[in-house]
């Protein structure tokens, strides 16, 4: 039962006030992209054992989505962060290679 | 007709470790908006300075609660709630926000005793950490199976906020966490 | 035989009794006895019957690891099975009967079953289930169902009368276990200041060391136990809490306890159980150590105990659990046992020490006492059908030739022991294996890890491995310190020093004797409660098993309700030595949690009768109670589904209500249709990426039907949409999508469109909302009085307009879901009840109505109008439903819109809706099939489409549908075969309806009703 830091209210939430949304950063492929592109976007993820960038939105609680960059085997978190960022932030980059040295953003 | 108006749970009340009370109707208004932008509006409206995350602030018979970082909660008159947000509006004027009355969409509880035995009922039914909740702070929460709202007036007097619709639910969750048999004794 | 001692009992108090039955005769006891010990204390020697064979079981520990005294607890609707006779107080007026046996307990047809085991081996289950398949069906299988199970189940029509609740704690630390580690670690992190909650499963704090005779800073450790809790419960950051177990501990620091509140007083107003949810920074597990029996031949037999368990009920309970009991062990502590007995005036014949050498101190106090030391022996048979009689003793090092008898009536065995290693595992902390100790013990390398990665779960005292009491405390209080240190804290104060008498290293013994037979082997029992024993993981072994996760389910080992407790360890010796392997390569199973099994009250907690689930209600659910509502659940919300009168079928109901809609006036509370309002400047550029129609033209004052999809492509809500004004949207929603709804709107705007300036807001509870349907609709709202213009030229179908209705504020839309002329109110939730209530008295001359939702589904039906849910499934886009028109051509792009441009969404062998007319008249079958020839490679009926909606139409006099049918709307007129569940007759083809495709729009299609 993990605990995630809502970033916008700075409640450290059990997860039965959250609710998941799956892997963050996607990019939204609309009319006119490709079957393979659109295919990615929509159903396509690589599911890591390790690292994961996800979303959450603390639903129970103040109602934003928040990003979270979590280890999906040890469950350790590295940080929380606001959802309105196409891509890892700096910060949450840093943090994740204090714990993880030899990883990198792929 | 706000003579024949009717709150969800009709004055509805419950006693044992601590007392449960219906508030009736109250106005509430919700205001999304850039809240640093809005500062001046909301303190000329309601009197009440700019509350920080998850504080409520005070002024001329209305309070007013942080929700999240663009939503705020007024609480106030029932019958002044459509007043409020005339009046937010037009100070707002020019400036793109959000103000609508909730007053009918939630009903709001009173739960008073002991400074324990309160925090010990409330911790029945809410996986927030109570002792770490301060006087006049609102912590949004999980209510056991619904969403819903929870601060202390005083150290002995609590409001749960929910919905309307789940006000009863509410209601005899409270009623029997509070059984005289239950007394916990942690907090 | 077992008996009450005429002194003694730490615990008890012998100047009161209680009275309890067993199999329902009456016996005595005393406050602080469990029901174990008053039953020996009775006499009561035989407890119950093993799984397998039958065999008779007698209580052979004292605590929570006890495997055979579980006992049906409690008669008629508190009746619960396979409780715990160790771990259950007693009370006066508690009933117990025994389990699992038949015709009594002392003489069980099933025994019969010990007598056959070859037949009943190691995977048993596995090898019958394969074949001969008849031979499971009638012969095993009738067997197996009379004979196998434990307790009986709660008669499903008693309801538990008892409430149970949950509760949530935060707290700096966690301590699993009040003996002599826990509470000196609480006391110094109680000292350092921070939160710390202190759990004790049993009654009583202390552990095993005030029965242990240790000492603690020059006390008797009983008083030491008393002064430190007595200084615990003074520290107000320290909570302290008795009958409650650390049932499990989860990721980031989550630990669930399971407190027994009023187990021993049932019928008052305290929860029988609560389970407490506590989020703690950290956890020491302080659980001590559970003693291993010894596998010698017979181990099973009642009267053959634990060592330790002995002692406990000779000092705690003062019971004897026999007159004469001899001792057999591999290991010093056992002889504590033999000095227990031998203080309270028992005999003690002999201890048999594995062991080839025992000098000791306390073997050496043994001897001094002229107790018979008997080393390098062991126990190769005991004497005795229904308890023990006597043991033969041998050579431990040979095949088990007898070598003396020795008559005795109990015989007290230890094998070493376990730490109780549970909580440190639940969470993904690993073992190491000690080979001096024989055990596995926390690897201090691998704990479990918590949000941070960092440890969060520490083992004290001798649940670290530290089993004997003078090191169990100086364990202890590094641990803590270390623990302390994680949150920067400390204390100078020393912890308490603990001295006992110095014990002889151990020595493994995993077989008694060493190089027994296989006769000898099939009577060493390792799971007494599944009767798996030592030949059959060596049967399991040579099978092919070598994973101990296989062997565990192949055998059963440790599968019973202890979850092998007293088995593990045993039984993951014998399969590594049969594999010849060394232990800690075989490993051992995952201990999960729970502990020890919890209540499922305690689960649900206070989820069940009228707060099993939220029950939402609207304005008006008491006047629907009260005038006979017929309920339907839609989400949590409640609604009728139809308003029968005295004496009226559901169905006559219905029909009666859609007449009376349709001939003059019916109401509907519409108050669950979600409400939700957008605003902002970018309201219409965002309302139109949510519909697939084109919004962002309506004109304020106007309503439009609109439909929104997954980004999937797939239809997942629709309603009407309302402009307020140039830059506010309120959006309808289906009842149950309004959280939904609301939850995809946000989630598009926080994480997509982020720097569009748009808000949203759900309004669904704010207000009641009222249908007033059918051609008196217009008459009524007139006669009610009202400030809004109501006529069809000021407010024409999808229309709206706000003002004052009978004196209520209100918004009024001029749509319809019936194809009647229709007026949705909306006021205020509060005045709700009110204006419902006035409809009805002005309504009354136009004979109003209340309609459910039946009636409402069938009058959209009527009118081809489809429902979300119905006609939709998750896998169906708008176009297969007829709503290309709903479809703008002109945006570029909408959620849905790539999704649908995908070879299979536009693929025209996709099933399209049309209506369906039977030939008969009838109703076709709800989820029927339209029947296509042939079959597919499954050899199933091939078809062509299927069934979304149907119904018998009362304005029509017979049976109406909806469907999906490949190429169904250029089909009209055709006629398909749809199937039923009726049954084929003999020899014959199974019976189908026909039915005529033709237009969905059954009624009205001009729309010459609505929009007048």
């Amino acid at each position: 039962m993990l605990t995630l830091t809502c970033p916008y209210c700075g409640i450290a939430a059990c997860e039965t006030e959250l609710a998941p949304g799956g892997e963050a950063h996607l990019k939204r492929f609309g009319p006119g992209s490709s079957d393979d592109d659109f295919e990615g976007y929509l159903f396509l993820r690589p599911n890591v054992k390790g690292v994961h960038f996800e979303r959450w939105r603390h639903a129970m609680g103040c109602g934003k989505w928040f990003l979270a960059a979590r280890c999906t085997a040890t469950l350790e978190v590295f940080g929380t962060y606001s959802a309105q960022t196409p891509e890892p932030t700096a910060e949450i980059i840093a943090a994740i290679r204090a714990k993880r040295p030899d990883w990198s953003l792929t | 007709m706000s003579e024949l108006a009717l709150s969800a749970l009709a004055g509805a009340k419950a006693t044992g470790l601590v007392t449960i009370e219906d508030m009736g109707l109250c106005g509430m208004v919700t205001l999304r908006a850039d809240l640093a932008a809005s500062a001046g509006a909301v303190e000329q409206v309601t009197g009440a300075a700019m509350p920080g995350p998850r504080a409520m602030t005070t002024g001329q018979g209305v309070q007013v609660a942080w929700m999240s970082p663009d939503e705020l909660l007024i609480l106030c008159d029932h019958a002044g709630a459509d007043a409020m947000v005339a009046a937010l509006s037009q100070a707002l004027a020019g400036q793109h926000h959000l103000a609508v009355n909730v007053s009918d969409a939630r009903a709001v509880l009173r739960v008073t005793g002991g400074a324990g035995a309160l925090r010990d009922t409330l911790a029945k039914i809410t996986p927030a950490d109570l002792a770490a909740l301060p006087v006049q702070e609102m912590r949004r929460t999980r209510l056991q199976q619904v969403a819903g709202a929870i601060w202390f007036v005083t150290d002995t007097e609590a409001r749960v906020i929910c919905f309307r619709s789940v006000a009863r639910y509410v209601f005899d969750l409270l009623a029997m966490s509070a059984r005289d048999g239950g007394a916990v004794g942690y907090h | 035989m077992s008996t009450r001692l005429a002194t003694g009992g730490r615990l008890i108090d012998r100047s009161r009794t209680v009275s309890f039955t067993f199999n329902g005769k009456r016996l005595r006891g005393h406050p602080g006895d469990t029901l174990a010990s008053a039953l020996l204390a009775a006499g009561q020697v035989i407890v119950g019957r093993s799984f397998k064979y039958h065999r008779p079981r007698g209580v052979m520990a004292s605590g929570a690891e006890d495997p055979n005294a579980l006992v049906n607890l409690g008669a008629g609707n508190r009746h619960e099975p396979n409780q715990r006779a160790t771990t259950t107080a007693l009370f006066d007026g508690l009933v117990a009967t025994s389990q699992n046996h038949w015709p009594s307990l002392n003489w069980d047809i099933g025994e019969v079953n010990a007598l056959v085991p070859r037949l009943l081996p190691a995977g048993f289950y596995y090898k019958t289930f394969i074949h001969p398949r008849p031979f499971w069906k009638h012969v095993f299988e009738p067997i197996i169902r009379q004979s196998a199970g434990l307790g009986r189940a709660p008669d499903p029509r008693h309801a538990d009368p008892d409430r149970y609740e949950h509760f949530y704690a935060h707290t700096d630390l966690v301590i699993a276990g009040g003996g002599i580690a826990g509470l000196a670690a609480a006391l110094q992190a109680g000292r350092a200041g921070l939160r710390v909650i202190l759990c004790e499963q049993t009654a009583h704090w202390g552990g095993r060391a005030p029965v242990d005779g240790v000492e603690i800073d020059g006390l008797p450790a009983g008083e030491w136990v008393n002064d430190a809790v007595e200084q615990l419960e003074k520290m107000e950051n320290v909570h302290l809490r008795l009958n409650c177990m650390i049932a499990g501990v989860y990721d980031h620091g989550y630990v669930i306890a399971y407190e027994r509140v009023a187990d021993d007083s049932p019928g008052g107003d305290a929860p029988r159980h609560r389970l407490w949810r506590i989020r703690s920074a950290q956890v020491i597990a302080a659980t001590g150590a559970l003693e291993r029996p010894l596998s010698f031949p017979g181990n099973d037999k009642p009267g053959v105990m634990l060592a330790a368990a002995v002692r406990d009920y000779v000092v705690n309970y003062g019971v004897a659990p026999g007159a004469r009991t001899v001792i057999v062990t591999n290991n010093d502590d056992a002889y504590r046992t033999a000095l227990a007995l031998d203080d309270a005036g028992l005999a003690v014949p002999c201890i048999v020490d594995a062991r080839p050498e025992a000098n000791g101190p306390l073997v050496q106090a043994a001897r001094a006492r002229g107790l018979r030391v008997l080393t390098g022996m062991g126990i190769c048979n005991v004497k005795g059908l229904r308890g023990v009689v006597a043991v033969q003793l041998c050579a431990q090092s040979g095949s088990g030739a007898v070598v003396e008898d020795v008559i005795c009536d109990a015989v007290a065995m230890s094998g070493g022991w376990s730490p109780v290693v549970h909580l440190w595992s639940h969470c993904g902390g690993k073992l190491t294996w000690d080979e001096a100790g024989a055990f596995f013990r926390p690897d201090p390398m691998r704990p479990p890890t918590n949000q941070s990665g960092a440890g969060f779960v520490s083992c004290a005292g001798a649940a670290d491995g530290a089993l004997w009491a003078g090191e169990t405390l100086e364990n202890a209080g590094l641990i803590t310190r270390r623990v302390l240190e994680s949150f920067g804290s400390s204390t100078d104060h020393p912890m308490p020093v603990a001295r006992a008498a110095a014990e002889a290293p151990m020595l493994p013994v995993w077989m008694m004797p060493e190089e027994a037979g296989p006769k000898k082997r099939a009577k060493m029992w390792l799971d007494f409660q599944n009767d798996v024993k030592v030949s059959d993981v060596q049967l399991a072994a040579r099978e092919g098993y070598e994973s101990v996760e296989h062997t565990k389910r192949y055998t059963t080992i440790g599968m019973a309700t202890d979850q092998g407790k007293l088995s593990n360890i045993n039984g993951l010796a014998i399969l590594a030595k049969a594999l010849d392997e060394d232990i800690p390569r075989v490993g051992t199973t995952t201990f999960r949690p729970p502990y020890t099994p919890i209540s499922m009250g305690a689960i649900a907690g206070e989820a069940r009768g009228p707060i099993f689930q939220p029950l939402r209600r609207t304005p008006m659910h008491d006047w629907h109670e009260a005038n006979g509502a017929h309920w339907e659940p839609v989400g949590h919300w409640r609604r009728p589904y139809c308003f029968p009168k005295q004496g009226e079928s559901h169905r006559d109901a219905v029909n009666r209500e859609i007449a009376a809609t349709r001939a003059s006036l019916g109401v509907l509370d519409a108050s669950t249709l979600g409400k939700i309002i957008v605003k902002g400047p970018d309201a219409g550029r965002f309302i139109d990426m949510l519909y697939t129609n084109l919004m962002s033209n309506l004109k304020p004052g106007k309503c439009r039907y609109g439909l929104m999809c997954s980004e999937n492509g797939f239809l997942m809500d629709d309603g009407v949409v309302a402009r307020l004004d140039d830059d506010t949207f309120l959006v309808h929603t289906t009842t149950g999508g309004a959280d939904r709804i609301h939850a995809h709107m946000e989630d598009w705007l926080q994480c997509e469109w982020w720097d569009w300036q748009v808000y949203t807001a759900n309004v669904t509870e704010q207000w009641a909302q009222i249908a007033v349907v059918g051609p008196k609709a217009r008459a009524v709202l007139e006669k009610l009085g009202s400030d809004v213009d109501l006529s069809a030229e000021a407010l024409p179908f999808m229309g709206w307009a706000e003002g004052r209705i009978g004196g209520f504020d209100a918004r009024v839309f001029r749509i319809s879901f019936s194809g009647e002329l229709s007026f949705e109110v909306a006021v205020p939730a509060s005045q709700g009840r009110a204006f419902w209530d006035k409809i009805q008295e002005v309504g009354a001359e136009f004979g109003a109505t209340p309609y459910g939702t039946e009636a409402l589904h069938v009058m959209r039906a009527e009118k081809g109008f489809i429902m979300i849910g119905d006609e939709t499934d998750g896998t169906v886009i708008p176009q297969d439903l007829g709503l290309d028109w709903a479809i703008s051509k002109k945006k570029d792009d909408y959620l849905g819109k790539r999704a649908q441009e995908r070879a299979h969404m536009t693929d025209p062998a996709r099933w399209k809706l049309v209506g369906l007319e039977t030939l008969d008249g009838s109703v076709l079958p709800d989820g029927s099939y339209a029947l296509a020839e042939g079959v597919n490679a499954n050899g199933q009926r091939n078809t062509q489409g299927r069934v979304t909606s149907t119904y018998f139409s009362p304005t029509l006099g017979r049976g109406i549908a909806m469907g999906l049918v490949l190429h169904g709307p250029d089909r009209m007129g055709e006629v398909l075969d749809f199937n039923t569940t009726k049954p084929a007759p003999k020899g014959g083809a199974a019976p189908t309806i026909k039915a005529r495709i033709v237009s969905p729009v059954f009624f009205d299609p001009e729309g010459t009703k609505q929009n007048v």
